[in-house]
């Protein structure tokens, strides 16, 4: 009984609970029980079944009375990059290791008014900053997922919010936040088989959110359905005024994009991602979506976006650059951990040495070099310059088509301790997702199939600004055609 | 581009960051790198091109001149390592 309730949908989950078919109790412990059966998978940071089990029996008897919300009952992870009132939020980060916000994020605070349970915060790469969750304070987080050919090593869910694909897609939680900054949900959805989508720059608040590049940064959801995604991003998108990039127009109901045709629509392909070196079945899988999409009616056009292989440089110039100017205020004096040296610059220095890990400490240098005196110009203005020509790249490609359609990621997921030893290998993960936060723009992945080794493919949909509705359409197509039920071989072991 | 370890113990002081030297050892060769590889940049012609700091053109946003948040000190101080009466202490900083 309870496997079978850690399997549902978030949608069959709303009706059954309005339907009282279960209890909000039930599904909550049923979610507990299998965060506990695959604790070892190390996807959640901070797990709080006690909070969790309150917030489902207030929901219960909202649902008794008839008073449910939109998401009532729903039991959600969130990353731990979101502040969460009285509960820990580390950013995985030791600098963090002991910080209990005093207020909620404003999309996490949503989700809670819409009915959500939080079964705790999940894992990520520190400060989000990696691809491969390999990165966090609090350990690596393991895939569910197993090559099939025999190599037994750990996978890396992706990252940085792993914790969040992992937990997705090993049942232990019905949906959860992410955030994307250069790919940061939608490598992690495609390497663990399952859907996430970053809206458009500005459709969600990020207000209470630890901030890693904030031009770039955006929340959005995981969850296994593209209809999932759509629920849950119904109840985080909106206007906020402590976020003044955040754009005030209205929120639809996305779930009433969900239009499975592609009818009038045209659909543009990018050449320019035809990686070199990209795997034979990459490519297939990519004709297997134009195919797809094609079939569902859609007009299929070539198009270009010249730029692209300067993406990946511009991100890591830009990126570097705000985070060293947004990660200045770890300091020892106000929060988080404090190492005292010989004076205050020593406390800082010591500080944020202790805090800190090297893959934020190298970005942080980086930054700090980009902006210096003598560099800023050559480094930062240029890839400022760059990012707009990137940009550009996208406004002229959606004078002709509505949507485009690439893969997720070059690669199947790698197994933890690969593309270690080399930053750019690693930084090579984030080519085809890292260009949509440069724009802006919206970008969806969903699960189309599996590779030869066994391990979940995804293709990314990208629409124009505000156009997630057209990618929650196209993504549906997709969804459909592909019939992905591929489940992660450590869960179908345990079962 | 070469980064050397002082270049490496400069980037710690100016980012606040203490770095030993097996830092500089392992740090060195990894910015170099990143540098390097963000050279290819260059190559692009910018001409003529604004830099884009933000994809939204937002104006900003006004709103009144009054108080709406505030009088939340013990929240604020909740996290402090070390705080005193209402403040943030630090070691001395003036002589």
């Amino acid at each position: 009984m309870t496997k079978d309730l850690t399997t549902l949908t978030i949608a069959e989950a709303i009706s059954k609970l309005k339907n009282k078919e279960f209890s909000a109790v039930e599904l909550t412990k049923a979610h507990l029980a299998q965060m506990e059966a695959h604790r070892a998978l190390n996807a959640y940071i901070t797990e709080t079944p006690e909070l969790a089990l309150e917030q489902a029996a207030a929901s219960d008897a909202r649902l008794a009375k008839g008073e449910g919300r939109p998401l009532e009952g729903i039991p959600m992870g969130i990353k731990d990059l979101y502040c969460t009132k009285g509960i820990r939020t580390t950013a995985g980060s030791n600098i963090l290791g002991n910080f209990i916000p005093q207020y909620e994020s404003t999309v996490s605070q949503k989700l809670l008014d819409a009915g959500t349970i939080t079964l705790g915060k999940l894992n990520l790469d520190e400060f989000a900053m990696g691809s491969s969750n390999t990165t966090s304070a609090y350990g690596n987080v393991i895939s569910p997922w197993r090559r099939t050919n025999g190599d037994n090593r750990d996978l890396v869910p992706g990252g940085s919010s792993g914790g969040s694909a992992a937990a997705v897609s090993a049942f232990m939680c019905m949906g959860a936040t992410g955030t994307d900054t250069g790919g940061s949900i939608r490598q992690p959805a495609a390497f663990t088989g399952i859907s996430g989508i970053k809206p458009t720059y500005g459709r969600c608040s990020r207000w209470g959110i630890v901030a890693y590049a904030s031009s770039l940064d955006q929340a959005g959801p995981f969850a296994r359905t593209v209809e999932d995604c759509a629920l849950m991003l119904n109840h985080m998108a909106g206007y906020d005024p402590k976020d003044s990039t955040s754009v005030n127009i209205p929120v639809p109901d996305y779930t009433k994009a969900l239009i499975p045709d592609m009818k009038g629509l045209k659909v543009g392909i990018p050449k320019e991602y035809r990686a070199d070196g990209m795997p034979a079945e990459i490519e297939a899988l990519w004709q297997q979506g134009i195919d797809w999409l094609k079939d569902a009616g859609a007009e299929i056009i070539d198009v270009s976006l010249p730029h692209t292989k300067y993406a990946l440089p511009t991100y890591y110039v830009i990126a570097p650059a705000e985070a060293s100017s947004n990660l200045a205020r770890y300091d020892g004096v106000r929060y988080g951990l404090r190492i005292d040296g010989e004076n205050l610059n020593d406390t800082y220095e010591r500080t944020r040495a202790e805090g800190f890990g090297r893959e934020v400490k190298r970005r942080i240098m980086t930054g700090t070099y980009v902006l210096s005196a003598g560099y800023y110009d050559a480094y930062y203005t240029k890839a400022q310059k760059v990012r707009r020509l990137i940009s550009d790249d996208f406004a002229k490609a959606y004078e002709k088509c509505e949507i485009l359609l690439t893969p997720a990621t070059p690669s199947e997921a790698f197994a933890i301790g690969e593309n270690e030893d080399d930053p750019i290998k690693m930084y090579l993960n984030d080519l085809f997702t890292v260009t949509v936060n440069l724009a802006g723009l919206p970008g969806m992945t969903v699960p189309t199939g599996l590779s030869g080794n066994g391990l979940p493919l995804g293709l990314q949909l990208i629409g124009k600004p505000w156009g997630e509705e057209t990618v929650f359409r196209a993504g549906c197509v997709l969804e459909q055609a592909a019939q992905f039920k591929a489940l992660p071989q450590l869960v179908k072991k345990a079962a | 581009m070469t980064i050397d370890k002082a270049t490496v113990r400069k980037l710690g002081t100016l980012s606040r960051i203490h770095v030993s030297p097996e830092d500089e050892d392992y740090y060195a060769p990894q910015v170099a790198g990143i540098l390097k590889w963000i050279e290819q940049l260059q190559e692009v012609n910018t001409d003529n091109v604004q830099p884009l700091t933000s994809v939204s053109d937002l104006k900003a946003v006004l709103r009144a001149d009054i108080v709406n948040d505030g009088d939340q000190a013990a929240a604020v101080l909740a996290n402090a390592p070390e705080s005193v009466e209402g403040f943030f202490v630090v070691s001395k900083i003036v002589e």
